[in-house]
């Protein structure tokens, strides 16, 4: 694409005009925004200076909202409608929420267990997809204000693990918070482009990803632009907290203190203390060097907590090994030994620690690549990839992403087995299709329930999707033939369809997503969100379909300048009309004239953008041919 | 997952393209690997739905059916039974691997023996049976490799009837082998 020129007919466009698009993590514990300006990369900060969001949510009974620091701070004493680690329910159902022991009130379709979560607040029930929309909005807003101009749209990060529920859940909450999603990038991908490996370094990388809460080990090969994730594992419940935890209880121990004998606010002051001072080691001067403060109690004691690297290094070494078996576990799974690494990328903030630095580096046999602040590095990566798709290329630097699908999909067939339809690791987008037929004499429907996993019977893989084919003519056993296509886009999202083939009946699809928010659901909260908000969104809304509508014309009018010979002179005439009626209804302030317009010319374009695509294809082997075959 | 999505997706290019000639390469079952692999690289580059991130959601979704497309080829291509069967698909030569399942007694005698031999390599204790999958393991990429130079011998120079029975019968073999190799 060609950068965007706003400018109407007979103006003077501005040089170099800056599509804004930005990326960002939305992490379990906080969340980032980054942006590349004046050609770097950089985390964008809130107006107090702070970079990191904190990814928790408060929901009062007035129906306000606090985001970020201050809900974190009223997280203790008000835990239940106080939303933290949210990122572990996307997509989720409400068994998966008691299973993850989940402390929030929830509620979710009893009968048949497949819709959304709920959690249940006093400013009233919220799912997964609100509560991160909630957080999106802060840091598009964030975004906003720091660049000083509306974005078009955004890279938004996920786990390489994460299955087509959790990646539909995150982008319809971005869809939610007003985000136009660029892409969905897995966060070990967007770690290796913060580190500029896309370009030209072939070979396996290991991303060391060790956050507050969480650890995730991907293993990833980069081979000819494409980025596959080879085997990803991880520990839900390993992260920095757990090294403050054994700091603060290592103190209780050494002063005679039992943990239950704190009240909460001691406990987290504890904790709050044990942080600071494990923050402080990275500066010590060696590894015996101690590090002391004293810790005031409720009842005004005030005993001394102490620690040095070393002892440090001691009481925190059985984390240090769950994360190399961890580590050895995905290097077992990808079937690769150690020396084949070829890099390792550290990630998250507490790779910072100096013993666990080391013990990937002894584990790895290697030095990692830590010089990107590993708080930020993902965000920064995702920023990096929203700053081309959004059609800035700096200095002819390009490259493209292909993706593979993380998780195998498949069918459930007789027995409860899973039958794979694309496995895992296909190079995505992908179409594949499969028949089925039916076992009974006259059967008039056929459930279709689609699946997302490794394993081979469908209760241990997830359920993504049910859906009823009806309708289906009267025919003997086996006699009919359904074609069930599944097509999965570059964001790893999948679509399904269906088709009774024999008797050319197009028979009804009704898809049910698993844990998902139907279509209907997003229209309704979008829509919701615009009453409640009033003018300012309706605002917002037609300034959007305004930039959109002539971004449209803009780019028609270049593809004219280029291929108008692929248009009979008929053709040409009505889209030129269409264009500058189109240019017509775009000055004037009328949301629905506009959408039309959009409507419209985009269905009018449509067979040339086909031949325009066909042609693009043809010709990208031709001059090429000679030196390459 | 979104019903509304849920258009059948259409995988199309304009009639009479190959897999083949969507990346420029001559009809005959021996690839040249880089080749393939820069074409489809320069391929995706013009049409994978990235490159039109900022277009109208029409413009996208034929970027998608492209894109979707020339990666289905590259797969079809990149796999030597799979660039077998299609190949022969386009000289009309179906490998009926579901429909037809009969081979001939010598072969099929071969595949029980090698299937009695994985049996008994599980049995095995550490470290012998890691060394006897390894064994299985090289015997069948050594028979998938002399089934592929046949092949070449047969389709890459204007294959009669007689190349072209002898082909499909050779690549209904090399399936067997496969996914015996799949399985171990």
């Amino acid at each position: 694409m060609a950068l965007l020129q706003i400018a109407e007919p007979g103006e003077s466009t501005v040089p170099h005009q800056r599509r804004l698009a930005v990326g960002i993590d939305l992490g379990t514990t906080h969340s980032l925004v980054a942006a590349v300006r004046s050609g770097l990369p950089e985390v964008l900060p809130a107006a107090d200076g702070s970079k990191l969001l904190p990814s928790v949510v408060r929901y009062r009974s007035d129906g306000s909202k606090e985001v970020g620091e201050a809900a974190l701070l009223a997280a203790a004493q008000d835990p239940l409608n106080t939303v933290v680690s949210v990122k572990r329910l996307m997509g989720r159902g409400r068994m998966d929420a008691l299973r993850q022991r989940s402390p929030y009130r929830l509620a979710g379709d009893e009968q048949d267990g497949t819709s959304m979560v709920r959690i249940l607040t006093e400013g009233g029930a919220v799912s997964p997809v609100e509560v991160s929309a909630d957080i999106l909005r802060v840091l598009r807003d964030r975004a906003e204000a720091t660049l000083g101009d509306e974005l078009v749209g955004a890279v938004i990060t996920v786990p390489a693990y994460f299955d087509d529920a959790q990646r539909q859940a995150t982008k319809d909450a971005a869809t939610l918070a007003g985000l136009h999603v660029l892409r969905l990038l897995n966060e070990p991908t967007a770690a290796a482009i913060a580190y500029g490996l896309e370009s030209g370094a072939e070979g396996v990388y290991v991303v060391f990803d060790l956050g507050g809460g969480t650890f995730d080990v991907s293993i990833l090969r980069l081979s000819k632009g494409v980025f596959e994730v080879v085997a990803t594992g991880g520990d839900a419940e390993l992260g920095g907290d757990d090294f403050d935890a054994t700091l603060a209880d290592h103190w209780l121990r050494s002063w005679g203190l039992d943990r239950d004998a704190l009240s909460s606010s001691e406990w987290r002051s504890l904790l709050r203390l044990a942080r600071r001072l494990k923050e402080s080691l990275c500066e010590s001067v060696n590894d015996q060097t101690l590090v002391s403060q004293e810790w005031m109690r409720d009842d005004g004691s005030r005993p001394l907590a102490l620690t040095s690297r070393q002892a440090f290094k001691e009481l925190t070494e059985p984390l240090v090994e769950r994360a190399l078996s961890v580590c050895a576990g995905v290097l077992h799974d990808a079937g690769l030994n150690r020396d084949q690494i070829q890099g390792v990328v550290l990630v998250g903030g507490s790779t910072r620690l100096l013993n666990v630095r080391e013990a990937a580096q002894n584990f790895f046999g290697q030095e990692p690549l830590a010089h990107i602040n590993p708080d930020e590095v993902v965000a920064v990566g995702a920023a990096l990839q929203a700053h081309l798709l959004a059609g800035n290329r700096p200095g002819g630097e390009d490259w493209l992403l292909l993706d593979v699908l993380p998780l195998s999909l498949g069918l459930e067939t007789m027995g409860g087995l899973a039958e794979k339809v694309i496995p895992r690791n296909t190079p995505i987008p992908v179409a594949r299709a499969q028949e089925f037929t039916t076992f009974k004499e006259g059967q008039a429907a056929m459930a279709i329930h689609v699946v997302q996993g490794e394993r081979e019977v469908v209760s241990e893989c997830r359920s993504l999707a049910r859906f009823e084919l009806r309708g289906i003519p009267p025919m003997a056993a086996g006699a009919a033939r359904i074609r069930v296509s599944f097509q999965v886009d570059a964001d790893g999202l999948l679509s399904v369809s269906a088709q009774e083939k024999t008797s050319g009946v197009s028979a009804h699809v009704e898809v049910k997503p698993s844990y998902g928010l139907g279509d209907g659901e997003i229209a309704q909260m979008l829509e919701d969100a615009m009453t409640h908000a009033g003018s300012d969104m309706k605002a917002r809304a037609l300034r959007e379909h305004q930039v959109e509508l002539r971004q449209l014309i803009e780019s028609l009018s270049e593809a004219l300048a280029a291929d108008a010979d692929l248009l009979s002179h008929s053709e040409r005439v009505e889209l030129e009309a269409a264009m500058s009626a189109g240019r017509q209804v775009c000055g004037g302030g009328h949301l629905d004239a506009i959408k039309n317009a959009l409507d419209g010319l985009g269905r009018l374009s449509g067979p040339f953008a086909e031949r325009r695509m066909n042609r693009a294809v043809s010709q990208a082997l031709k001059g090429k041919s000679i030196q390459t075959f | 997952m979104n019903p509304s999505r849920s258009e059948a997706p259409k995988v199309m290019g304009p009639t009479g393209q190959t897999d083949f000639s969507l990346f420029g390469l001559p009809e005959q079952f021996s690839v040249d690997e880089s080749a393939l692999d820069a074409a489809w690289k320069r391929l995706q580059s013009v049409a994978h739905p990235d490159r039109f991130s900022a277009s109208s959601d029409f413009q996208r979704r034929v970027a998608l059916q492209w894109s979707t497309r020339i990666n289905e080829a590259h797969q079809v291509l990149k796999d030597p039974v799979q660039r077998a069967t299609y190949l022969l698909s386009l000289y009309g030569r179906s490998i009926e691997a579901e429909s037809n399942t009969s081979m001939p007694v010598d072969f099929l005698s071969e595949q029980m023996a090698l299937r009695e031999a994985l049996d008994a390599a599980r049995e095995r204790p550490e470290p012998h049976r890691g060394e006897a999958l390894a064994e299985l393991r090289a015997h069948c990429d050594r028979a998938l490799k002399k089934g592929f130079g046949r092949l070449g011998e047969l389709l890459d120079a204007h294959p009669d009837d007689d190349a072209l029975d002898r082909a499909v019968e050779e690549v209904r073999a090399l399936m067997f082998i496969d996914r015996f190799r799949d399985e171990i």
